[in-house]
């Protein structure tokens, strides 16, 4: 079957949170192979990804608005006791 | 605002700290105390009449996609992958802006997945919903905010990233 525009983009969203079955990865390597809009759809996805985790990485900024409210301390500490489980 | 729920999740936490057993991992005694944030949240905006979550409407009010799934109006060029953009304040004030115009439930969602870097695993025992409908969420929420920074950032042909 073959994947449309729209099944590709919540794919990729997805592949973001785990790991895709098998079949469906390829499926999503060759659309993306083929279509340049849904590649570059991904690209801007990792690059948000990417700049959202380095502002959050620099939550010491004065301008770090939504960022800022949690210290860097407490993140790490919520998140280590996540992970401890 | 799911930072202020994980905020006050953790300011209750230290206040509760005396009575906390030491039976439960301290994990799971946060995100107990999260959930009933997060509860005490919805219930507040189901009270003030907001929906909780759904289809938000397209910012841009068309469609992504015509009717066989493609695009309707591909994704622009954004002119390289700049890297330096979370230095720069203007970004970071369209990007705030967008963030708020995302419905709570994608907020919340977003913010512990990318901010605080949980897991799906993780956020769904906190808000309580299934993974598929998780991905969904955040789905739409990537998807509104790459098309809310084309419009308010890349589009406007000046201020990109160097």
């Amino acid at each position: 079957m073959m994947l449309s525009c729209k099944d590709v983009t919540q794919l990729i969203s997805e592949s973001m949170d785990h790991s895709l079955p098998l079949g469906k990865r390829i499926g999503v390597r060759i659309h993306l192979l083929m279509c340049r809009f849904c590649e570059r759809y991904e690209r801007q996805l990792l690059l948000i990804r990417e700049t959202v985790r380095r502002l959050a990485a620099v939550g010491e900024t004065p301008e770090g608005l939504f960022l800022g409210a949690l210290s860097e301390g407490a993140r790490e500490r919520i998140r280590q006791s996540l992970r401890s489980r | 605002m799911a930072e202020d729920l994980v905020q006050e999740t953790f300011l209750a936490g230290l206040k509760s700290r005396d009575t906390f057993s030491g039976g439960s991992s301290e994990a799971t005694w946060l995100v107990g105390i999260l959930k009933h944030k997060i509860a005490d949240h919805f219930r507040r905006q189901a009270r003030e009449g907001s929906l909780p979550d759904g289809d938000p409407p397209d910012p841009s009010g068309e469609p992504s996609f015509d009717a066989t799934g493609h695009w309707q109006s591909g994704p622009t060029d954004w002119g390289g992958n700049p890297s330096d953009l979370f230095r720069q304040k203007e970004f970071l004030e369209e990007f705030t802006k967008c963030l708020s115009g995302l419905s709570p439930a994608q907020a919340n969602a977003f913010t512990l997945r990318e901010i605080e870097g949980l897991s799906t695993g993780e956020i769904c025992k906190v808000i309580n919903i299934t993974e598929t409908n998780l991905w969904v969420i955040l789905h739409r929420a990537r998807m509104h905010l790459r098309r809310c920074l084309e419009t308010r950032w890349f589009a406007r042909g000046t201020g990109k990233g160097s």
